[in-house]
């Protein structure tokens, strides 16, 4: 492989070589005919390993508060936003609105900010809305195992750690400020995790970073050192792509759609049982072209900030810039909610997009799942 | 053809089956066409994966078993999710508390991809399951000794892989599933990588009980028609089995032998 900085992982050596070169040989350009023939072997391996059926999640964010400056994210401390924590029985309010929208399988999501999203916090969180959902993962900062150990202990089953850019040097570029600065901290966050008791790990790029082929192996080479390391845990991954957020960030390496077609198709064929998890980060009609090539699980009816489902929490609205917190004056408080992390772009609900499914020959699969998988503390 | 074709009936632990064909519930486009095949397989033994049913007041309307008449099948839960004994014996109390049948397809398996199951927890699962009174079918590799130690142990079948679930790559273990098959004195359900009525047919012809499919028909263009191949395949196999196939041999044997003209 020639790129440098899949030299610089840590488990570089560690990857499968020949999977590797092959992923990388599906990746070279390719003539319309050529990527037909790639979708159709992808699509056969999706419906063997996954059948007809798709996964479906929410996300719940439960703050927008954060102390790093990454020059992407609409929550960086360096933007002038209204943030939100939710308490606890807040995030039950939202938990409870997205179990009646079908949900069994939730995704927390938190900016990092020790004082207002600690660990106890997150249990709390995570303690209140177990009844609800058989499934819950997280999608936080990344934590020391015996940090993961508690959470599985309070019920979480799933870990979610974007690694943005597998590119170092990229990396210490866009993440100015902050704990998450540290790369190699994040990279390892999931083995942790595993080791901790995680049983599903998700890991990812976000696209538009770095050139999207040198992420792309990064990333293939990292699921395949994972699946070796972490051998019992499901392991997905997600292919985000940078959205307006605010900030005004502008991808320096944008990832056309034919391209990430072409990305996904080539990863299903290396990589058949892992799992590809689509957000509605991405529009309907392109969402829809993606499914049957590779998709296995897909968030929908999302909101991506703080008391986006049904306004909890709302008294506690306030403009957060570099880590003050100012309070709003009555004007500013008509009709005001958080700061969303991005735009989305299917903005459908859960039962449309069932509806969707249904029509295109899939089952929505809201539960897939049992709590009593789930190794937390009473049992 | 029919199912009364076959001269014996399919008994597990002292239930009499007419149809040898269990079905998989998972991967189907969706519940009304699993419905269906169900139907047009003729089977009477379904398999339904605990983490995907709602039980108790979280029951949803779309829920997996409102398509499934349990006056009609018999509903197996199996254990899929578990990763040891633990967890297996954990679901299969859940299913027991919600009023489900006391019959559990025992799967323990800790690695998510290949879905092989794990020797040392299914023994220890079955064991305790037996004596909690559950009829258990385990979800077993091609491993010969495994199947006599939980036949020891009480188990109500054996299933044993033809290979990894969802491959339908066939029977890739025959030289061990013949061995467990002669072993056996409990019924023997091929369980998974059958992807053709024919892997059924050849399963059936060597004399397992049974055959459980799943992939082969949820994701097939039509889950109905290939219901209904593999239920003739099933019958196919059996007769054959019961009536004993033809023998194999190296040399051309003639349909009108010469011998009787030639030595008049």
């Amino acid at each position: 492989m020639t790129f440098p900085s899949l030299r610089k992982l840590p488990f570089y050596s560690q990857a499968n070589d020949r999977l590797l070169s092959k992923f990388w040989k599906l990746l070279l350009p390719k003539t319309d005919d050529e990527l037909q023939e790639l979708a159709l072997e992808a699509k056969r391996i999706t419906q063997l390993y996954f059948g007809k059926t798709l996964r479906l999640y929410a996300p719940l964010y439960l703050s927008n508060e954060c102390i790093n400056s990454c020059s992407y994210c609409g929550f960086s401390r360096d933007n002038s936003i209204l943030r939100l924590t939710l308490t606890p029985t807040e995030v039950l309010q939202e938990a409870t609105y997205l179990w009646n929208e079908g949900f069994r399988s939730v995704l927390l999501v938190a900016g990092e900010h020790p004082k207002f999203v600690s660990l106890s916090y997150l249990e709390e969180c995570v303690t209140k809305i177990r009844p609800l959902f058989p499934s819950i993962a997280i999608e936080v900062a990344p934590l020391e195992t015996a940090e993961y150990q508690r959470m599985v202990e309070a019920g979480v089953e799933g870990v979610v750690v974007y690694q943005e850019t597998y590119n170092p040097e990229l990396y210490s570029l866009y993440h100015r400020f902050g704990p998450k600065k540290n790369f190699f901290w994040r990279l390892e966050s999931v083995e942790r995790a595993y080791a901790a008791g995680a049983r599903r790990l998700g890991i990812g790029a976000l696209f538009g970073l770095a050139p999207w082929k040198e992420e792309a192996l990064c990333l293939a080479a990292h699921c395949s050192y994972l699946l070796k390391k972490c051998w019992r845990a499901y392991l997905t991954i997600s292919l985000p792509r940078l959205r307006p957020a605010v900030g005004g960030f502008t991808p320096p390496y944008p990832l056309g759609d034919r391209d990430l077609f072409h990305f996904m198709c080539a990863f299903r064929v290396c990589f058949p049982q892992v799992g590809i998890v689509l957000s509605t980060r991405e529009e309907p009609a392109f969402r829809e072209r993606l499914i049957p090539f590779g998709i296995t699980s897909m968030s929908a009816g999302s909101r991506t900030e703080p008391g986006g489902y049904t306004l909890a929490g709302i008294h506690a609205l306030h403009r957060g810039f570099k880590g003050k917190a100012m309070a709003l004056c009555e004007e500013e408080k008509k009709g005001a909610k958080a700061t969303e992390q991005f735009e989305i772009s299917d903005r459908r609900d859960a039962k449309e997009i069932a509806t969707v499914l249904k029509k295109m020959g899939y089952e929505p699969v809201w539960k897939d799942w049992e709590s009593c998988l789930n190794k937390f503390k009473s049992q | 053809m029919d199912c009364i074709a076959t001269k014996s009936d399919f008994v597990i632990a002292g239930k009499h089956f007419q149809s040898r064909l269990l079905i998989g519930t998972g991967k189907f486009g969706s519940h009304l066409q699993m419905a269906q095949a169900l139907e047009a397989s003729g089977s009477q033994i379904v398999t339904v994966a605990l983490r995907r049913v709602e039980i108790g007041s979280h029951k949803k309307e779309e829920d997996i078993l409102s398509f499934i008449d349990s006056e009609k099948y018999l509903i197996v839960i199996n254990t899929s999710g578990a990763m040891d004994a633990e967890e297996a014996i954990r679901i299969a109390k859940i299913a027991e508390k919600a009023g489900l049948p006391k019959w559990i397809k025992l799967e323990i398996h800790p690695d998510p991809r290949y879905l092989l199951p794990d020797p040392i927890e299914t023994l220890k699962a079955t064991e305790r399951l037996v004596k909690d009174g559950f009829v258990v079918l385990p979800y077993i590799n091609a491993d010969p000794v495994l199947a006599k130690r939980l036949e020891e142990v009480g188990s109500a079948a054996v299933m044993p892989l033809g290979s990894p679930i969802g491959s339908m790559r066939g029977l890739e273990t025959r030289s061990q599933l013949e061995i467990i098959i002669e072993q056996a004195s409990v019924p023997v359900i091929i369980d998974a990588g059958i992807g053709k009525p024919s892997h059924a047919a050849l399963a059936m012809e060597m004399g397992a009980d049974g055959v459980l499919i799943n992939t082969a028909i949820a994701i097939a263009e039509d889950p109905l028609q290939m219901a209904l191949a593999f239920k003739n395949a099933v019958v196919a196999g059996r007769i054959a089995y019961e009536y004993g196939s033809g023998q194999v041999s190296k040399f051309a044997m003639a349909t009108s032998p010469i011998e009787s003209f030639l030595w008049k």
